[in-house]
């Protein structure tokens, strides 16, 4: 990238059990220079019928993101700071790959711009030092962006994880997930 | 991603488009003789240029995700209704490539500025590259001063009087196809300089430098004709090689950068047929949340393409990771992030 602030010191640490689904993180998204108006943070609930849980997914930035490799356009590239950035405007062809290989759930298909849009960790703002935009209006903590040093103070009992078991596919993220304390990984099977 | 540098299948096929180019060169300037050869270097960069769109072209259909779609989409084409399949991929041509009008929602402006330099891109080479060729030529009619004949491939397609409004346009072709591509490339280089995630995530050699070499391309274009309609030629020769330098250098860089997407992007239109065909065949479910999602033929053959790739989505029941909807993915991690934390003992910690 071109002139770039990035500070490699902080990091981000989600905690999706955390989040009561108000939806201010969605709203702080759509501020991001880098989507031009669209939110692309995602706040679902887990299981309508039987529970009010819900939960926030921002994109986990891999380190070897699935994404990028199911793409047949090429459109998805990775920075120095490991950042995967958003679908090149002129290379996508919408197809939608990254968006059903991606295992955490992350791109989102906009029909209308035939184009596939993502987190790209607000690079407008991290890329000048500054907080991802969704981080900085999280009530409950369940986004939070700063240092290692930091989170451990205001998590004691908690752990930062970045380890995630898929069956029989184990995939590294530049995101952390917070866990209880001394966990190493989340097996989601 | 992970291409290999070098690669024998697409070196072979780079070879013999290469190769088939100067054959049609030679027959379709009838032997050299339409051949001018004040445009040799041009011939040259076009040629070398079709080897690098081809080698890239061809390294990058061997991708697994590239390959699949391909394979699906040509073979979706020529099966069943071959006709409805070409009238829909007409519509889609004329729509998605020629009018580009999926960037019009993006917005108006953009939509505006991508069509001029495309209508300018697409026009000049239109133009140029049977002219370098030797393909078109122009006569004066025989027994005529006033008449001028238009052939191509040494066949007579027209002819039209000297001093007529078409005369006028078509031999100034290029300087309309020049101030489109400024209007386009004057929009897009100020959007660069002005919009907060552009300047955040551009580089100057992936996004800027190809709006500025476009730029002087057409400026010293249009700069050749003004020289010699209204400055008595002057500069012309310094103007002339200042051009075919930056058109050069263009050409050469087509299956590198961003201008890849010229080529590229009829895959847009590889990935609606799919779609169109996939729905056809049915629906995925997503097991968690029990609604359709996307088409089941997109999920089986992404479990391939993963599968080449080096990922393993199965489940020790067999099924994958990769049937879910991206909601389902979601709420499955989560729920097995509560059940981490209800097994802590702490909700919170
Ligand atoms: C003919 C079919 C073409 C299609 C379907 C196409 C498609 C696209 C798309 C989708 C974009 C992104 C626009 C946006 O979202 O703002 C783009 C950008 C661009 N295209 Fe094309 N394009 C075509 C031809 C061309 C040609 C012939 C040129 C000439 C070299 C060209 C040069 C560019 C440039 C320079 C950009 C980048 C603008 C920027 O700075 O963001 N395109 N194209
Ligand atoms: S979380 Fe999904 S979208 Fe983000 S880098 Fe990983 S695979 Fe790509
Ligand atoms: S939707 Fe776009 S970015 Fe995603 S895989 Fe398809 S071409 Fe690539």
């Amino acid at each position: 990238m071109n002139l770039t602030n990035f500070n490699t010191k902080e990091e981000f640490f989600v905690d999706m059990q955390r989040c009561i689904g108000c939806k201010a993180c969605e709203m702080a998204c759509a501020e991001c220079e880098t989507n031009g108006q669209q939110t692309l943070i995602s706040v679902n609930y887990v299981d309508r019928s039987s529970t009010i849980q819900t939960t926030v997914q921002v994109c986990m930035h891999c380190e070897d993101p699935v994404c990028a490799n199911v793409c047949p356009a090429d459109a998805i590239s990775q920075d120095e700071f490991g950042v995967v950035h958003t679908a090149s405007t002129e290379r996508c062809i919408g197809c939608s790959n990254c968006v059903m290989a991606c295992p955490f759930g992350v791109p989102k298909k906009v029909e209308e711009y035939d184009l596939m849009m993502k987190c790209t960790m607000c690079y407008d703002r991290t890329s000048v030092g500054k907080k991802p935009m969704c981080a900085t209006v999280c009530p409950s903590g369940a986004l939070f962006y700063g240092t290692r040093e930091q989170i451990e103070e205001m998590r004691p009992n908690s752990t930062p994880i970045n380890n995630f078991i898929f069956g029989q596919e184990k995939v590294k993220t530049k995101v952390n997930i917070m866990m209880p304390k001394g966990s190493t990984e989340l097996r989601i099977y | 991603m992970k291409d290999k540098t070098f690669n024998g299948k697409a070196l072979f096929v780079a070879t013999l488009v290469s190769i088939l180019t100067i054959v049609l060169v030679f027959y379709g300037s009838r032997e050299l003789q339409n051949f001018d050869a004040a445009l040799v270097t041009y011939l040259f960069g076009t040629v070398f240029a079709f080897f690098g769109i081809v080698y890239r072209y061809t390294v990058w259909l061997q991708r697994p995700p590239t390959w699949m779609y391909f394979k699906r989409s040509i073979k979706f084409l020529f099966t069943g209704k071959i006709f409805a399949h070409l009238w829909f991929l007409g519509k889609e041509s004329v729509q998605n490539i020629l009018l580009q009008k999926f960037i019009y929602p993006r917005s108006k402006w953009r939509w505006f500025a991508h069509f001029c330099i495309a209508l300018g891109c697409l026009s000049a080479f239109a133009i140029t590259i049977p002219l370098t060729f030797g393909w078109i030529h122009f006569t004066l009619a025989p027994n005529s001063i006033s008449i001028y004949e238009a052939h191509f491939f040494g066949f007579k397609m027209m002819d039209f009087q000297i001093n007529s409004f078409l005369a006028f346009l078509i031999f100034h072709a290029l300087n309309w196809s020049s101030w489109l591509v400024i209007i386009g490339s004057v929009y897009y280089l100020r959007r660069r300089l002005t919009n907060p995630g552009l300047i955040a995530t551009q580089t100057f050699e992936g996004d800027l430098l190809p709006l500025i070499l476009l730029i002087a391309i057409s400026v010293t274009g249009l700069c050749l004709t003004y020289s010699y309609q209204f400055m008595k030629g002057f500069a012309y020769d310094f103007l002339a090689v200042i051009h075919a330098v930056t058109v050069i250098m263009f050409l050469i860089w087509i299956p590198f950068g961003k201008f890849f997407h010229i080529i590229q992007r009829p895959a847009q239109i590889g990935a609606h047929i799919y779609k169109q065909e996939g729905i056809k065949k049915g629906m995925a479910v997503c097991p968690h949340t029990g609604e359709e999602f996307a088409t089941k033929l997109h999920i089986e053959d992404l479990k391939i393409v993963t599968s080449q790739l080096g990922f393993d989505f199965t489940l020790e029941d067999g099924s994958s990771h990769l049937d879910l909807s991206p909601e389902g993915k979601r709420s499955r991690l989560a729920q097995a992030h509560l059940k981490a934390r209800s097994q802590g003992g702490n909700l919170f910690g």
